[in-house]
């Protein structure tokens, strides 16, 4: 199957005068790292078996600024969401859904107090609700049985307490959900966050990413859900690095695409 | 002569509690050092989390044996302490045991305070335990040597000592022992003083525990103990929004707003009076809020932010603890140089930022806020960390280079790799 994925743009939908129901912000990440587009592409199907009409900003769409902030540039980071605000703003843009836990964060907590208020969803919510409107339908399809461990995303858990959506999705594949010994609230950071993800850790004795792959490891799961393409690169490179081949990680929008054969 | 002791008293407890309230000015002063923090609002969640959080010590039961014995001595110290109004009555008119007169009740309360005080013991002694022979790996971290660990230390001696006179005073109490009602404990223990001067071993217990009592009181000042006040105001102003929620900078929303707005005359002369900004981030205790002052004396150095986080669990050098400890230790520094230049700081050539806490420490958290959930009674390390990054970055442009690529890449193509916005949609097509 090689054929264009239909991704329509905000500026396609206003030039027929329509509004689209949601927003899809695709982040950095998803736009741009080669392993997180899978993850954008697997959710844009999902939002088209459920017949949602959405649109994505395209390249009218910039980095929320949540690595600027988080590394101490208050300015870049008022500079990008000020940008940002006016785009989506222009486009009279109610409600948005994207699938980085960072920028889910930063639209909806840090984003209202410069001008811009959305309703924001991260898309473990948003398919959560699409399933409980019976848009959407899941199979258990290849993951029935198979052990499944999911890694909180610290801006999605903590810094937002979003917990059980996407463990819900996982429950509705038929697979068994097996629980790190800290998980929730107490789970541990992948090491990607605070703008970690794009410079060499400090001094230490360990990679905060091999730790939280050995807390994976011991419960030896089939999968690693993960629910950000950060968390995802940091416990695919653990992986890499200590259980090559044993273990797969996956996005929660991969595995709901992948189990309806998507 | 009759009065004399009801004089010396009056005098003990004017002195014991005055110089308890001078120090409390003092530190109130300290914390309004900091600058305003908006915490006006929300008063409703603010008292159920306080009241949940430090009366309710529900965050404390997460780890459970050190959450129920910490519950055991709270609950042990609050009603005990309805005692302590008795002794101070006693103290001042003279009387023996004036509530006794309520009758049975009295062997209720004193048979309720003998157990809790028990108990207290107990929880403290393995709490000694916990600290000094199990050695818990969170009281062994490096910043826990010397005096803080002395500290943690004097603390349970402290309450050793007191309940332990508390039990003493009653066991000699010739009257009250042959009430035989509310000796639950000290029962036990009057066996022991049989045959020696027992009235005089009660005056002695009753004094030295009340005056324990006010040194105590005292010690708080110069203790991480502070938090058993400080836990409630705390918990009340601590952050009632989502814990990913960091604040925008409001002199920064300023500029970016002037820099975006078109009708603005970039070329207008400014007046003088807005010439000179405000330091963006914090590089000294006085560049932090006053909730930020106010968790640094709040935290009792428990560790439990420090055992959660991530950087410190893989051997780097960050403690959430010791950022806290560092901004009290700084604050105290720089009330001490306040109190020294008749209520002028003179600056000390120093600042928490390097003299204190190190770039190395700032930059290596990773911002999950396993700190701010561990913290039993809502300190927040990660904000405090966050604004000293700031500094670093808008004052001193000292961030790591491959930071400074990363920001350069968003400034100039929207992303913090480098690719083209323009390229941003091509995933579609891959």
């Amino acid at each position: 199957m090689s054929d264009v994925l239909k991704v329509p743009t905000m500026a396609e939908f206003t030039a027929q005068g329509k509004q689209p129901e949601v927003l899809f912000w695709v982040g950095c990440a998803g736009s741009f790292d080669d392993r997180a587009k899978k993850i954008t592409k697997a959710f844009v199907k999902l939002l088209h078996k459920a017949q949602v009409e959405f649109a994505v900003l395209g390249t009218e769409e910039s980095c929320t600024g949540d690595p600027a902030k988080r590394a101490g540039n208050e300015f870049l980071f008022q500079m990008q969401a000020v940008t940002n605000i006016e785009v989506l703003n222009a486009y009279q843009v109610k409600k948005i859904v994207t699938a980085c836990p960072h920028c889910f964060n930063t639209l909806k907590n840090e984003y209202p107090s410069l001008g811009g208020d959305y309703k924001v969803m991260h898309h473990t919510q948003f398919l959560k609700s699409l399933l409980d409107e019976e848009r959407l339908t899941i199979e258990g399809g290849k993951f029935k049985g198979k052990r499944i461990t999911f890694h909180d995303p610290c801006y999605l858990g903590r810094a937002n307490d979003v917990y059980e959506a996407p463990r819900d999705l996982i429950k509705k594949l038929d697979a068994e959900l097996v629980e790190m010994k800290n998980c929730r609230k107490k789970g541990l950071c992948c090491g990607a966050g605070g703008a970690q993800m794009f410079k060499d850790a400090e001094p230490g004795d360990k990679e905060v990413n091999i730790e939280r792959t050995e807390q994976a490891m011991e419960v030896k799961p089939d999968v690693i859900a993960a629910g950000c393409p950060f968390c995802n690169t940091m416990m695919t490179d653990g992986v890499k690095n200590k259980a090559e081949g044993q273990i797969e990680v996956m996005d929660v929008a991969e595995l709901i695409a992948n189990a309806n054969d998507l | 002569m009759m009065f004399l002791p009801n004089i010396i008293f009056a005098i003990i407890l004017f002195l014991g509690i005055g110089f308890f309230a001078r120090n409390i000015s003092k530190l109130k002063r300290n914390i309004y050092l900091g600058k305003d923090v908006d915490v006006s609002g929300d008063s409703k969640i603010r008292w159920k989390n306080m009241a949940r959080i430090a009366l309710g010590q529900s965050k404390m039961v997460r780890r459970p044996i050190a959450g129920i014995l910490h519950i055991i001595v709270y609950v042990g110290f609050v009603i005990i302490n309805i005692e302590v109004l008795e002794i101070i009555i006693d103290g001042l008119f003279g009387t023996h045991r004036i509530f006794s007169e309520i009758g049975s009740l009295y062997g209720i309360l004193i048979g309720t305070f003998e157990i809790l005080a028990f108990l207290v013991f107990v929880s403290v002694v393995v709490f000694w335990f916990r600290r000094n022979v199990i050695k818990i790996q969170r009281f062994m971290k490096s910043e826990m040597k010397g005096w803080p660990k002395l500290d943690g230390n004097l603390i349970l001696y402290f309450e050793m000592v007191l309940m332990g006179l508390f039990i003493i005073m009653n066991a000699t109490d010739v009257e009250f022992q042959s009430m035989n009602s509310g000796n639950i404990i000290s029962q036990f223990f009057a066996p022991f003083f049989e045959g020696y001067n027992v009235h005089l071993i009660e005056r002695t217990a009753w004094w030295m525990h009340i005056v324990g009592i006010l040194i105590f009181l005292n010690y708080l000042y110069y203790s991480k103990h502070l938090h058993i006040l400080l836990a409630f105001p705390n918990t009340y102003f601590g952050s009632v929004k989502p814990k990913g929620h960091f604040n925008n900078l409001e002199a920064v929303t300023n500029e970016v707003m002037l820099m975006m707005d078109p009708n603005i005359d970039p070329f207008a002369a400014t007046t003088d009076d807005a010439s000179v900004p405000d330091k963006f981030g914090a590089s000294d205790v006085q560049d932090l809020n006053k909730l930020q002052l106010l968790n640094a004396y709040t935290c009792t150095e428990c560790g439990r932010c420090t055992s959660e986080c991530p950087a410190n669990q893989t051997g780097k050098k960050l403690s959430p603890r010791k950022i806290m400890m560092d901004t009290r230790d700084r604050l105290v520094e720089v009330g001490i140089n306040i109190d020294a230049n008749n209520g002028e700081f003179v600056s000390d050539g120093k600042q928490l930022l390097g003299d204190y806490i190190t770039n190395e420490e700032l930059w290596a958290c990773t911002s999950c806020n396993a700190c701010v959930e561990a913290c039993p009674i809502s300190i927040d390390p990660l904000s405090i960390i966050l604004e000293m990054r700031r500094y670093l970055v808008m004052e001193q442009s000292a961030a790591p280079l491959e930071l400074n690529n990363m920001m350069s890449n968003i400034e100039n193509n929207g992303a913090p790799w480098p690719y083209n916005q323009m390229d941003r949609l091509n995933w579609k097509n891959d």
